[in-house]
């Protein structure tokens, strides 16, 4: 435990180094404000509530979050120090869930500081807490999933870019799995079975449920063990490439 | 630690590593083939082996880093596969060209070190401000790594590895790419420490050995090809005691055959001759002392000696003898891998 809270600190750290982090925490509550009042016209909807905040959070975390993963493993493996890092008394777990852990920790850095959405919303009406804070709940579960799939493609290569893009592109296709744009390319040819399957996937309907104040304790499962599965997966990604 | 163990026929030491027919293969390639060797304390065992010859990968899957495809090793009685993390707090590791987190300075990632390794309170103060001393690394504690001279990033490498005070370290070329005044520099951080501890170190600077290392390990294709002193291995250089002469006052047919006389005297090598003074050299039978003999039979003729030295033989030719590809002596070396 102590040791994953090393990693962790040094990880989290390693973030604020740079001022990209800052700036990242920048543009991560402006463009989410920005979608919500433009877009999403939070104001002309007339409703107390934040679902035209909450909304565009997939499509943030699309590109936001591949960037914040790109890193953990990629540079590891690039610049050799997987090899300091491994031959410390330290275990795959330990190193895995610590850089994670950090990741996250800093997407719900960016995501607190979204508060004042909130405090505007209860500013202008008197909206569903309870919900809003489901809302804040699910949308940092979601980040946490698209965190593992990114964590585990950051390990597959060297190069941060190739990382960004391939994790950016595998979130899509998770994001998009519940599109009718999908289902209908997928329910052509697949049997309902399948296509169940598929949008069973989506982080949209997930997402979505919760945000509609649905709340259900399987969307909440449905994220921690996709996420979980793409932690696991990144072990077994490090192991085998380690060496190269 | 030689840990001793009881096993009821009476107690034996174990070694504090222990290699026994360690494999590992990347694909076709063979990278370490079969090796099997013990470490006691105290000694500072020198790697040496060719580029590719499998150096970093030994050492890789004895700091618990590339699990082996075969073969065990076991550091200070306990087994890497088995307890990885007892023996990574035993071991101290320099891995090749010393990577580091850039980004960190060395006093931020000492710390980050110190906190992984189990080091806290005064004891880790302690230890930080012992090894910054050591490898005076003090001007450029506050800078980040990625901005420090090659020099410096070697030092903070290895103050990293000696950090915990190990009882086993394992560096991988810690001299590689630094100028001879760094090496200098590093050779007696190395030999200042060896006393206490287990140190293996690899190399393919052959005079680093003879500077720091009790014992040479030659690896070459992956197999352990040689295991002795820097000194066995020097007497076995083709001109390990030939005798050089020059004299005065002598004909060199006559010198020659004089000398061939002489005990032990297996052929002589006229190397210059002029009307005044001839130059020899003398190769004994296997490899034996003749500078005395030589010596006194000359004062006996009365001939006068202006140079008279018996080559040690060299490092370099010993070593390009047993891991050549196709020479003799190394057996199937060639065969075992697409060399170039
Ligand atoms: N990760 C790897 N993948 C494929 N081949 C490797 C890998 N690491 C080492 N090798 C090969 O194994 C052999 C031994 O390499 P290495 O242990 O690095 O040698 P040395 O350190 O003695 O120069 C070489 O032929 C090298 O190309
Ligand atoms: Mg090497």
């Amino acid at each position: 435990m102590s040791t994953i809270w090393v990693i962790f600190k040094r990880e989290l750290s390693g973030y604020f180094t740079t001022p990209i982090a800052y700036v990242f925490l920048a543009l991560f509550v402006f463009l989410s404000g920005i979608f919500a009042f433009y877009i999403g016209n939070f104001f002309d909807r007339g409703q107390a509530d934040l679902q035209a905040f909450f909304m565009f959070h997939p499509w943030l975390y699309l590109f936001f979050i591949p960037a914040l993963a790109m890193r953990l493993w990629a540079e590891e493996r690039k610049v050799g120090t997987i090899e300091l890092l491994f031959t410390l008394p330290v275990t795959m777990t330990q190193a895995v869930l610590g850089k994670f852990l950090a990741a996250w920790v800093f997407s719900g850095i960016a995501l607190a500081f979204t508060f004042p959405m909130w405090i505007t919303v209860n500013y202008l009406g008197t909206p569903d807490n309870g919900v809003i804070a489901a809302s804040y709940i699910g949308s940092f579960l979601m980040a946490g999933a698209f965190l593992a799939i990114g964590s585990c493609i950051s390990a597959v290569t060297k190069n941060q870019v190739i990382a960004f893009v391939v994790s950016a592109a595998v979130c899509l296709g998770f994001v998009m799995s519940g599109f009718p744009l999908v289902l209908d390319v997928v329910s052509g040819w697949a049997p309902p079975a399948i296509v169940d399957a598929v949008s069973s996937f989506s982080f949209l309907t997930h997402f979505e449920a919760i945000t509609k104040g649905v709340i259900d304790l399987r969307d909440l499962i449905f994220f921690v063990s996709l996420g979980a599965f793409w932690l696991f997966a990144n072990a077994v990604v490090i192991d085998a490439k380690k060496a190269q | 630690m030689a840990m001793r163990v009881d096993d009821g026929g009476g107690e034996y030491v174990v070694p504090m590593i222990e290699i026994r027919d360690l494999t590992k293969r990347f694909g076709p390639v063979v990278a370490v083939d079969g090796v099997s060797f013990e470490v006691e304390r105290g000694e500072v065992l020198g790697f040496l082996g060719p580029n590719g010859a499998g150096k970093s990968t030994t050492m890789k899957m004895v700091t618990g880093f590339l699990a082996p495809d075969a073969g065990s090793v076991t550091v200070g009685g306990d087994d890497i596969a088995s307890s990885p993390i007892a023996v990574k707090r035993r071991i101290g590791y320099l891995p090749e060209g010393a990577p580091l987190y850039g980004d960190m300075t060395p006093r931020a990632f000492l710390g980050f070190i110190a906190e992984i390794r189990g080091l806290a309170g005064a004891r880790r103060r302690e230890r930080i401000d012992t090894v910054v001393e050591q490898v005076s690394i003090g001007p450029v504690l506050d800078r980040p790594i990625e901005t420090l001279s090659k020099g410096f990033k070697r030092r903070v490498g290895l103050a990293q590895a000696i950090l915990h005070d190990p009882e086993v370290l394992v560096l991988d070329e810690p001299t590689d790419g630094l100028d001879p005044n760094q090496k200098h520099e590093v050779r007696n951080l190395i030999r200042g420490m060896s006393s206490d501890k287990v140190i293996v170190l690899s190399t393919h600077i052959l005079e680093e050995v003879e500077a720091v290392c009790s014992r040479a390990i030659i690896i070459a294709s992956g197999r352990l090809v040689s295991d002795g002193t820097p000194e066995a291995l020097v007497s076995r250089a083709p001109n390990h005691n030939v005798v050089c002469c020059g004299l005065r006052g002598v004909e060199a047919s006559g010198a020659v055959e004089a000398l061939g006389a002489v005990d032990g005297v297996q052929r002589i090598d006229v190397v210059a001759a002029s009307a005044e003074r001839v130059s020899l050299q003398i190769h004994p039978v296997n490899g034996a002392s003749l500078l005395a003999p030589v010596a006194e039979f000359a004062r006996t003729r009365g001939w006068e000696v202006d140079e008279l030295y018996a080559e040690r033989g060299r490092l370099d030719d010993v070593f390009r003898a047993i891991t050549r590809p196709h020479g003799s002596s190394a057996g199937n070396a060639g065969a075992a891998s697409g060399e170039g």
